[in-house]
Protein backbone atom coordinates (compact mmCIF):
# COMPACT_ATOMS: atom_id res chain seq x y z
CA UNK A 1 0.00 0.00 0.00
CA UNK A 2 1.35 3.06 -0.77
CA UNK A 3 0.81 6.75 0.43
CA UNK A 4 -0.07 9.92 -0.72
CA UNK A 5 0.99 13.61 -0.55
CA UNK A 6 -1.09 16.38 -1.13
CA UNK A 7 -0.05 19.89 -2.21
CA UNK A 8 -2.36 22.67 -1.15
CA UNK A 9 -1.26 26.45 -2.06
CA UNK A 10 -3.03 29.22 0.10
CA UNK A 11 -3.58 32.57 0.40
CA UNK A 12 -1.08 32.83 2.49
CA UNK A 13 1.55 30.02 2.28
CA UNK A 14 1.90 26.77 0.54
CA UNK A 15 0.69 22.88 2.88
CA UNK A 16 2.25 19.62 2.40
CA UNK A 17 -0.40 17.10 3.62
CA UNK A 18 0.84 13.22 3.78
CA UNK A 19 -0.94 10.10 4.95
CA UNK A 20 -0.75 6.13 4.24
CA UNK A 21 -2.38 4.45 1.87
CA UNK A 22 -5.82 4.89 4.56
CA UNK A 23 -6.15 8.20 4.44
CA UNK A 24 -6.81 8.63 8.08
CA UNK A 25 -3.82 10.02 10.06
CA UNK A 26 -2.24 13.07 8.27
CA UNK A 27 0.63 14.84 9.24
CA UNK A 28 0.64 18.41 7.98
CA UNK A 29 4.17 20.53 7.07
CA UNK A 30 3.72 24.24 6.47
CA UNK A 31 3.34 26.62 5.98
CA UNK A 32 5.69 27.55 3.22
CA UNK A 33 6.56 30.87 2.05
CA UNK A 34 4.26 32.58 4.47
CA UNK A 35 2.63 35.32 3.80
CA UNK A 36 2.74 35.13 -0.10
CA UNK A 37 -0.04 33.71 -2.33
CA UNK A 38 0.53 30.03 -3.43
CA UNK A 39 -1.32 29.71 -6.03
CA UNK A 40 -0.35 26.15 -7.74
CA UNK A 41 1.88 23.80 -6.87
CA UNK A 42 2.74 20.52 -8.56
CA UNK A 43 5.00 17.69 -9.05
CA UNK A 44 6.90 15.95 -11.99
CA UNK A 45 4.88 12.89 -13.34
CA UNK A 46 8.59 11.01 -13.68
CA UNK A 47 9.77 12.47 -10.50
CA UNK A 48 7.94 12.86 -7.26
CA UNK A 49 10.47 14.48 -5.62
CA UNK A 50 10.47 17.57 -8.26
CA UNK A 51 8.05 19.98 -6.95
CA UNK A 52 7.14 23.45 -8.45
CA UNK A 53 5.36 25.90 -6.43
CA UNK A 54 3.98 29.73 -7.96
CA UNK A 55 4.47 32.15 -5.13
CA UNK A 56 3.54 35.71 -5.72
CA UNK A 57 2.35 38.35 -4.01
CA UNK A 58 0.48 42.14 -5.14
CA UNK A 59 3.31 43.69 -3.26
CA UNK A 60 7.02 42.08 -4.31
CA UNK A 61 5.57 40.02 -8.03
CA UNK A 62 5.92 36.44 -9.11
CA UNK A 63 8.42 33.90 -7.85
CA UNK A 64 8.59 30.27 -8.99
CA UNK A 65 9.94 28.10 -6.38
CA UNK A 66 11.34 24.59 -6.89
CA UNK A 67 11.67 21.34 -4.67
CA UNK A 68 13.86 18.37 -5.58
CA UNK A 69 13.39 16.81 -2.19
CA UNK A 70 9.62 16.14 -2.30
CA UNK A 71 8.78 19.57 -0.33
CA UNK A 72 11.08 19.37 2.37
CA UNK A 73 13.36 22.26 1.11
CA UNK A 74 12.78 24.62 -1.79
CA UNK A 75 14.97 27.16 -4.09
CA UNK A 76 13.69 30.08 -5.98
CA UNK A 77 14.41 29.75 -9.80
CA UNK A 78 13.01 32.25 -12.33
CA UNK A 79 11.01 34.80 -12.11
CA UNK A 80 11.37 36.17 -15.68
CA UNK A 81 8.07 36.15 -17.29
CA UNK A 82 8.10 38.49 -20.47
CA UNK A 83 5.90 38.55 -23.13
CA UNK A 84 7.52 37.83 -27.02
CA UNK A 85 7.49 40.90 -29.20
CA UNK A 86 4.86 43.86 -28.51
CA UNK A 87 2.35 42.21 -26.55
CA UNK A 88 -0.42 44.39 -28.02
CA UNK A 89 -4.14 44.88 -25.92
CA UNK A 90 -6.95 42.63 -24.70
CA UNK A 91 -10.24 43.62 -23.82
CA UNK A 92 -10.58 45.17 -20.50
CA UNK A 93 -13.59 44.60 -18.44
CA UNK A 94 -15.47 47.52 -19.96
CA UNK A 95 -14.47 46.93 -23.64
CA UNK A 96 -11.61 49.32 -23.97
CA UNK A 97 -8.68 47.94 -25.45
CA UNK A 98 -5.82 46.80 -22.56
CA UNK A 99 -2.03 46.32 -22.64
CA UNK A 100 -1.16 42.66 -21.82
CA UNK A 101 0.35 43.11 -18.24
CA UNK A 102 1.92 40.11 -16.67
CA UNK A 103 0.15 39.94 -12.87
CA UNK A 104 1.07 36.17 -11.81
CA UNK A 105 1.12 32.72 -12.79
CA UNK A 106 -1.88 30.82 -12.03
CA UNK A 107 -0.97 27.17 -12.55
CA UNK A 108 1.88 24.95 -13.44
CA UNK A 109 2.20 21.67 -15.64
CA UNK A 110 5.32 19.56 -15.47
CA UNK A 111 5.96 17.71 -18.64
CA UNK A 112 5.11 14.06 -18.70
CA UNK A 113 8.10 12.89 -19.51
CA UNK A 114 11.18 15.43 -18.60
CA UNK A 115 11.19 16.41 -14.77
CA UNK A 116 12.61 19.37 -15.81
CA UNK A 117 10.08 20.61 -18.59
CA UNK A 118 7.12 22.48 -16.74
CA UNK A 119 4.61 25.14 -18.75
CA UNK A 120 3.17 27.83 -16.83
CA UNK A 121 -0.22 29.56 -17.25
CA UNK A 122 -0.53 32.97 -16.17
CA UNK A 123 -2.15 36.23 -15.83
CA UNK A 124 -2.29 38.14 -18.13
CA UNK A 125 -3.08 35.41 -20.49
CA UNK A 126 -0.27 33.49 -22.09
CA UNK A 127 2.15 30.10 -21.56
CA UNK A 128 4.92 30.14 -21.22
CA UNK A 129 7.57 26.78 -20.90
CA UNK A 130 11.14 26.41 -19.07
CA UNK A 131 13.09 23.49 -20.07
CA UNK A 132 15.75 23.98 -17.24
CA UNK A 133 13.35 23.35 -14.17
CA UNK A 134 12.20 27.20 -13.96
CA UNK A 135 14.99 28.41 -14.22
CA UNK A 136 14.28 30.50 -17.54
CA UNK A 137 10.95 30.34 -19.23
CA UNK A 138 10.06 31.20 -22.65
CA UNK A 139 6.80 32.10 -24.29
CA UNK A 140 4.58 30.25 -26.49
CA UNK A 141 3.55 33.25 -27.95
CA UNK A 142 1.41 31.05 -30.96
CA UNK A 143 -1.47 31.05 -28.48
CA UNK A 144 -1.36 35.04 -27.13
CA UNK A 145 -1.25 35.99 -31.23
CA UNK A 146 -4.07 33.96 -32.18
CA UNK A 147 -6.26 36.48 -34.04
CA UNK A 148 -9.13 36.75 -31.54
CA UNK A 149 -6.37 37.48 -28.57
CA UNK A 150 -7.31 41.31 -29.07
CA UNK A 151 -10.86 40.45 -27.96
CA UNK A 152 -10.09 38.53 -24.78
CA UNK A 153 -11.34 39.95 -21.75
CA UNK A 154 -10.55 38.53 -18.28
CA UNK A 155 -13.48 36.94 -15.68
CA UNK A 156 -14.23 37.94 -12.47
CA UNK A 157 -10.87 36.56 -11.49
CA UNK A 158 -8.67 38.54 -14.09
CA UNK A 159 -7.88 37.43 -17.70
CA UNK A 160 -6.00 33.82 -16.36
CA UNK A 161 -4.58 30.80 -18.50
CA UNK A 162 -5.52 28.93 -15.68
CA UNK A 163 -5.71 25.45 -16.86
CA UNK A 164 -3.38 23.11 -18.44
CA UNK A 165 -4.10 19.65 -20.15
CA UNK A 166 -1.41 17.62 -21.56
CA UNK A 167 -2.33 14.74 -23.71
CA UNK A 168 0.06 11.33 -22.66
CA UNK A 169 -1.13 9.56 -26.00
CA UNK A 170 0.14 12.77 -27.82
CA UNK A 171 2.94 14.45 -27.12
CA UNK A 172 2.25 17.27 -29.56
CA UNK A 173 -1.24 18.21 -27.99
CA UNK A 174 -1.92 20.78 -25.55
CA UNK A 175 -5.25 22.24 -24.47
CA UNK A 176 -5.31 25.38 -22.55
CA UNK A 177 -8.36 27.11 -20.57
CA UNK A 178 -8.36 30.89 -20.42
CA UNK A 179 -10.97 33.24 -18.63
CA UNK A 180 -13.05 34.48 -20.48
CA UNK A 181 -11.74 33.29 -23.60
CA UNK A 182 -12.11 29.40 -23.42
CA UNK A 183 -10.85 26.64 -24.79
CA UNK A 184 -7.43 26.40 -26.91
CA UNK A 185 -6.25 23.54 -28.76
CA UNK A 186 -2.39 22.49 -29.84
CA UNK A 187 -1.29 19.78 -31.91
CA UNK A 188 1.92 21.01 -32.61
CA UNK A 189 3.16 20.96 -29.12
CA UNK A 190 2.39 25.12 -28.64
CA UNK A 191 3.79 26.25 -31.56
CA UNK A 192 -0.16 27.46 -33.05
CA UNK A 193 -3.67 27.38 -31.39
CA UNK A 194 -6.74 27.07 -32.32
CA UNK A 195 -10.25 27.61 -30.05
CA UNK A 196 -12.37 24.64 -29.50
CA UNK A 197 -15.49 25.88 -28.24
CA UNK A 198 -18.28 24.78 -30.46
CA UNK A 199 -21.69 23.90 -28.36
CA UNK A 200 -20.96 26.32 -25.25
CA UNK A 201 -23.47 28.55 -24.91
CA UNK A 202 -22.36 30.96 -22.42
CA UNK A 203 -25.60 34.46 -21.74
CA UNK A 204 -23.31 37.36 -20.63
CA UNK A 205 -21.43 37.60 -24.00
CA UNK A 206 -23.33 39.05 -26.85
CA UNK A 207 -22.81 35.98 -29.18
CA UNK A 208 -23.89 32.78 -27.28
CA UNK A 209 -22.05 30.82 -28.93
CA UNK A 210 -19.17 32.49 -30.52
CA UNK A 211 -15.92 30.82 -31.27
CA UNK A 212 -14.63 32.63 -28.44
CA UNK A 213 -15.47 34.37 -25.04
CA UNK A 214 -16.19 32.19 -22.82
CA UNK A 215 -15.77 31.86 -19.40
CA UNK A 216 -14.38 28.26 -18.98
CA UNK A 217 -13.75 27.57 -15.39
CA UNK A 218 -11.76 24.28 -15.77
CA UNK A 219 -11.32 20.82 -17.31
CA UNK A 220 -10.39 17.60 -16.35
CA UNK A 221 -9.43 14.04 -18.26
CA UNK A 222 -8.84 10.28 -17.96
CA UNK A 223 -5.44 9.86 -19.33
CA UNK A 224 -6.57 6.61 -20.81
CA UNK A 225 -9.70 8.56 -22.95
CA UNK A 226 -7.63 11.81 -23.83
CA UNK A 227 -10.08 12.52 -26.47
CA UNK A 228 -12.83 12.94 -23.82
CA UNK A 229 -12.56 16.14 -21.35
CA UNK A 230 -14.91 17.28 -19.35
CA UNK A 231 -15.39 21.31 -18.66
CA UNK A 232 -17.15 22.78 -15.55
CA UNK A 233 -18.23 26.40 -17.04
CA UNK A 234 -19.41 29.44 -15.66
CA UNK A 235 -22.67 27.85 -16.07
CA UNK A 236 -22.96 24.69 -17.57
CA UNK A 237 -20.84 21.29 -16.96
CA UNK A 238 -19.83 20.49 -20.27
CA UNK A 239 -18.39 17.44 -22.24
CA UNK A 240 -16.39 16.32 -25.33
CA UNK A 241 -15.49 13.25 -26.67
CA UNK A 242 -13.45 14.55 -29.65
CA UNK A 243 -10.45 16.22 -28.19
CA UNK A 244 -12.39 19.45 -28.02
CA UNK A 245 -14.36 19.26 -31.70
CA UNK A 246 -17.44 19.73 -30.37
CA UNK A 247 -19.27 19.89 -26.89
CA UNK A 248 -22.60 18.72 -25.23
CA UNK A 249 -24.09 19.65 -21.33
CA UNK A 250 -24.21 17.12 -19.35
CA UNK A 251 -25.29 19.08 -16.41
CA UNK A 252 -28.51 17.15 -16.22
CA UNK A 253 -29.66 17.05 -12.95
CA UNK A 254 -27.77 18.88 -11.10
CA UNK A 255 -29.32 21.37 -8.27
CA UNK A 256 -26.96 23.86 -10.29
CA UNK A 257 -24.40 24.05 -12.91
CA UNK A 258 -22.11 26.83 -11.87
CA UNK A 259 -19.22 25.86 -9.94
CA UNK A 260 -15.28 25.82 -10.53
CA UNK A 261 -13.91 22.24 -9.56
CA UNK A 262 -14.41 19.22 -11.94
CA UNK A 263 -12.38 16.37 -11.86
CA UNK A 264 -12.39 12.47 -12.74
CA UNK A 265 -11.91 9.39 -10.95
CA UNK A 266 -8.59 7.89 -11.15
CA UNK A 267 -9.58 4.73 -12.57
CA UNK A 268 -13.29 4.93 -13.82
CA UNK A 269 -13.65 7.68 -17.11
CA UNK A 270 -17.01 7.80 -16.64
CA UNK A 271 -16.80 8.80 -13.02
CA UNK A 272 -16.76 12.60 -12.85
CA UNK A 273 -17.31 14.95 -9.69
CA UNK A 274 -18.03 18.61 -9.34
CA UNK A 275 -18.80 20.83 -6.43
CA UNK A 276 -22.16 22.73 -7.38
CA UNK A 277 -22.04 26.49 -6.28
CA UNK A 278 -25.11 28.47 -6.33
CA UNK A 279 -24.53 30.84 -8.86
CA UNK A 280 -21.83 33.65 -10.27
CA UNK A 281 -22.86 36.33 -7.52
CA UNK A 282 -23.70 33.82 -4.83
CA UNK A 283 -19.83 31.93 -4.21
CA UNK A 284 -21.42 29.15 -1.98
CA UNK A 285 -23.11 25.99 -1.93
CA UNK A 286 -26.93 25.85 -1.86
CA UNK A 287 -28.25 25.77 0.72
CA UNK A 288 -25.75 25.94 3.12
CA UNK A 289 -25.07 22.66 2.15
CA UNK A 290 -21.40 21.44 1.25
CA UNK A 291 -21.96 18.48 -1.73
CA UNK A 292 -19.98 16.83 -3.93
CA UNK A 293 -21.57 15.61 -7.06
CA UNK A 294 -20.53 12.66 -8.72
CA UNK A 295 -21.88 11.10 -12.11
CA UNK A 296 -20.94 7.28 -12.72
CA UNK A 297 -22.40 7.98 -16.30
CA UNK A 298 -20.34 10.37 -17.47
CA UNK A 299 -22.35 13.20 -16.69
CA UNK A 300 -26.43 14.56 -17.14
CA UNK A 301 -26.80 12.13 -14.03
CA UNK A 302 -25.51 13.02 -10.91
CA UNK A 303 -25.91 12.02 -7.19
CA UNK A 304 -24.81 14.27 -4.16
CA UNK A 305 -22.30 13.10 -1.64
CA UNK A 306 -23.00 14.52 1.45
CA UNK A 307 -21.47 11.85 4.38
CA UNK A 308 -19.10 14.00 6.45
CA UNK A 309 -19.45 17.04 4.66
CA UNK A 310 -21.35 20.31 6.45
CA UNK A 311 -25.00 20.32 5.87
CA UNK A 312 -25.98 23.25 7.17
CA UNK A 313 -24.29 27.16 7.41
CA UNK A 314 -21.87 26.28 5.13
CA UNK A 315 -20.88 29.30 2.74
CA UNK A 316 -17.31 28.81 1.21
CA UNK A 317 -16.17 28.20 -2.31
CA UNK A 318 -14.37 25.54 -4.08
CA UNK A 319 -12.05 27.27 -6.55
CA UNK A 320 -11.26 25.63 -10.02
CA UNK A 321 -7.44 23.94 -9.02
CA UNK A 322 -8.60 23.13 -5.83
CA UNK A 323 -10.01 19.41 -6.41
CA UNK A 324 -7.66 16.47 -7.27
CA UNK A 325 -7.88 12.62 -7.42
CA UNK A 326 -4.99 9.92 -5.89
CA UNK A 327 -4.73 6.82 -7.80
CA UNK A 328 -4.51 4.09 -5.01
CA UNK A 329 -6.70 0.84 -5.55
CA UNK A 330 -9.52 3.08 -4.20
CA UNK A 331 -9.19 6.25 -5.74
CA UNK A 332 -9.57 9.35 -3.16
CA UNK A 333 -10.63 12.56 -3.50
CA UNK A 334 -9.90 15.87 -2.42
CA UNK A 335 -10.74 19.40 -2.30
CA UNK A 336 -9.84 22.51 -0.28
CA UNK A 337 -12.26 25.18 0.08
CA UNK A 338 -12.30 29.19 0.34
CA UNK A 339 -12.62 28.19 4.56
CA UNK A 340 -9.34 26.44 4.83
CA UNK A 341 -10.58 23.14 4.81
CA UNK A 342 -9.24 20.46 3.16
CA UNK A 343 -11.68 17.07 2.85
CA UNK A 344 -10.68 13.70 1.94
CA UNK A 345 -12.51 10.91 0.61
CA UNK A 346 -10.75 7.46 0.39
CA UNK A 347 -13.58 6.22 -0.87
CA UNK A 348 -14.59 7.57 -4.40
CA UNK A 349 -16.67 10.18 -2.73
CA UNK A 350 -18.68 8.23 -0.33
CA UNK A 351 -17.65 9.37 2.96
CA UNK A 352 -15.50 12.47 3.50
CA UNK A 353 -13.49 13.55 6.72
CA UNK A 354 -11.30 16.86 7.15
CA UNK A 355 -7.63 16.79 6.92
CA UNK A 356 -6.96 20.39 8.03
CA UNK A 357 -9.96 22.69 9.04
CA UNK A 358 -8.36 26.19 9.30
CA UNK A 359 -5.69 27.23 6.54
CA UNK A 360 -5.86 29.88 4.83
CA UNK A 361 -8.28 30.50 1.87
CA UNK A 362 -7.24 27.83 -0.16
CA UNK A 363 -6.00 27.91 -4.12
CA UNK A 364 -5.09 25.00 -4.79
CA UNK A 365 -4.54 21.11 -4.34
CA UNK A 366 -2.72 18.52 -6.11
CA UNK A 367 -2.42 14.55 -4.99
CA UNK A 368 0.88 12.77 -5.03
CA UNK A 369 0.03 9.08 -5.18
CA UNK A 370 3.83 7.32 -4.13
CA UNK A 371 5.08 4.37 -3.99
CA UNK B 1 28.44 50.25 4.92
CA UNK B 2 24.85 51.06 4.01
CA UNK B 3 21.84 49.73 6.49
CA UNK B 4 19.00 48.42 4.94
CA UNK B 5 15.94 47.29 6.69
CA UNK B 6 13.57 44.78 4.34
CA UNK B 7 9.92 43.85 5.12
CA UNK B 8 9.39 40.26 6.56
CA UNK B 9 8.64 38.80 3.13
CA UNK B 10 12.00 39.43 1.56
CA UNK B 11 13.96 38.96 4.53
CA UNK B 12 12.49 35.61 4.77
CA UNK B 13 13.18 35.09 1.14
CA UNK B 14 16.88 35.93 1.04
CA UNK B 15 16.90 34.14 4.62
CA UNK B 16 18.13 37.35 6.44
CA UNK B 17 17.65 39.59 9.27
CA UNK B 18 15.94 42.23 10.34
CA UNK B 19 18.89 44.64 8.94
CA UNK B 20 21.14 44.18 6.44
CA UNK B 21 24.63 45.87 5.51
CA UNK B 22 25.70 46.69 2.19
CA UNK B 23 28.51 48.12 0.60
CA UNK B 24 27.94 50.85 -1.66
CA UNK B 25 29.71 52.08 -4.45
CA UNK B 26 29.78 55.52 -5.26
CA UNK B 27 27.22 57.79 -4.34
CA UNK B 28 24.31 56.44 -2.29
CA UNK B 29 21.68 57.00 -4.21
CA UNK B 30 18.12 54.68 -4.37
CA UNK B 31 19.16 53.10 -7.08
CA UNK B 32 23.25 52.67 -6.05
CA UNK B 33 21.45 51.02 -2.84
CA UNK B 34 19.24 49.04 -4.44
CA UNK B 35 21.66 47.47 -7.37
CA UNK B 36 23.64 46.46 -4.50
CA UNK B 37 21.36 44.71 -2.62
CA UNK B 38 20.68 42.63 -6.23
CA UNK B 39 24.38 41.67 -6.28
CA UNK B 40 23.78 40.76 -2.73
CA UNK B 41 21.17 39.36 -2.71
CA UNK B 42 20.50 37.48 -6.50
CA UNK B 43 16.81 36.28 -5.16
CA UNK B 44 15.42 39.71 -4.49
CA UNK B 45 15.69 40.82 -8.26
CA UNK B 46 12.11 41.59 -9.31
CA UNK B 47 10.77 41.69 -6.33
CA UNK B 48 11.31 45.58 -5.28
CA UNK B 49 10.99 46.83 -9.46
CA UNK B 50 10.91 45.07 -12.50
CA UNK B 51 14.03 43.86 -13.84
CA UNK B 52 13.66 45.11 -17.35
CA UNK B 53 12.09 48.87 -16.85
CA UNK B 54 13.35 48.94 -13.24
CA UNK B 55 10.88 50.83 -12.46
CA UNK B 56 9.60 50.17 -8.75
CA UNK B 57 6.80 48.01 -8.03
CA UNK B 58 3.68 49.31 -6.90
CA UNK B 59 3.27 48.77 -3.56
CA UNK B 60 6.94 49.31 -2.70
CA UNK B 61 7.81 51.99 -0.26
CA UNK B 62 11.21 53.54 0.50
CA UNK B 63 11.99 55.58 3.28
CA UNK B 64 14.95 57.32 5.36
CA UNK B 65 15.30 59.68 8.19
CA UNK B 66 11.42 59.95 8.66
CA UNK B 67 11.28 61.19 4.97
CA UNK B 68 9.42 59.26 2.14
CA UNK B 69 11.97 58.46 -0.63
CA UNK B 70 9.35 56.66 -2.78
CA UNK B 71 8.61 59.06 -5.17
CA UNK B 72 12.32 60.89 -5.56
CA UNK B 73 14.47 59.99 -8.76
CA UNK B 74 16.49 57.12 -8.29
CA UNK B 75 19.71 58.83 -8.97
CA UNK B 76 18.62 61.55 -6.03
CA UNK B 77 21.65 61.10 -3.42
CA UNK B 78 20.31 59.80 -0.30
CA UNK B 79 20.78 61.56 2.85
CA UNK B 80 24.39 61.46 4.88
CA UNK B 81 22.66 59.59 7.63
CA UNK B 82 22.20 57.31 5.63
CA UNK B 83 25.46 57.49 3.27
CA UNK B 84 27.38 57.00 6.84
CA UNK B 85 25.32 53.96 8.07
CA UNK B 86 23.70 56.13 10.75
CA UNK B 87 20.15 55.84 10.02
CA UNK B 88 19.13 53.11 7.72
CA UNK B 89 17.17 52.74 4.46
CA UNK B 90 13.86 51.16 4.93
CA UNK B 91 12.00 49.17 1.97
CA UNK B 92 8.65 49.09 2.70
CA UNK B 93 5.44 47.06 2.01
CA UNK B 94 3.03 49.34 1.28
CA UNK B 95 0.12 49.38 3.81
CA UNK B 96 -2.65 47.85 1.33
CA UNK B 97 -4.30 45.22 3.50
CA UNK B 98 -3.32 42.03 3.32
Amino acid sequence: MGGVRVLVGTRKGAFVLCSDGKRKDWSVAGPYFPGWEIYHLKASPVDPDRIYASQSSGWFGQLIQRSDDGGASWQPVGNEFAYKGVPGTHQFYDGSPHPWEFARVWHLEPSLDDPDTVLAGVEDAALFRSCDGGKTWEELAGLREHSSGSSWQPGAGGMCLHTIVLDPSNPQRIFVAISAAGVFRSDDDGETWRPVNKGLRSGAIPDEDAEVGHCVHHLARHPSHPEVLFMQKHWDVMRTDDAGESWTEVSGDLPTDFGFAIDVHAHEPETVYVVPIKSDSEHFPLDGKLRVYRSRTGGNEWEPLTRGLPEANCYVNVLRDAMAVDSLDECGVYFGTTGGQVYVSPDAGDSWAPIVRDLPSVLSVEVQTLP
Amino acid sequence: MIRVVLPGQLRELAHVGKEIELDVKGEVTRRSVLDALEVAYPVLKGTIRDTRTQQRRAFVRFFACEADYTHTSADEPLPAAVATGEEPFFIVGAMAGG
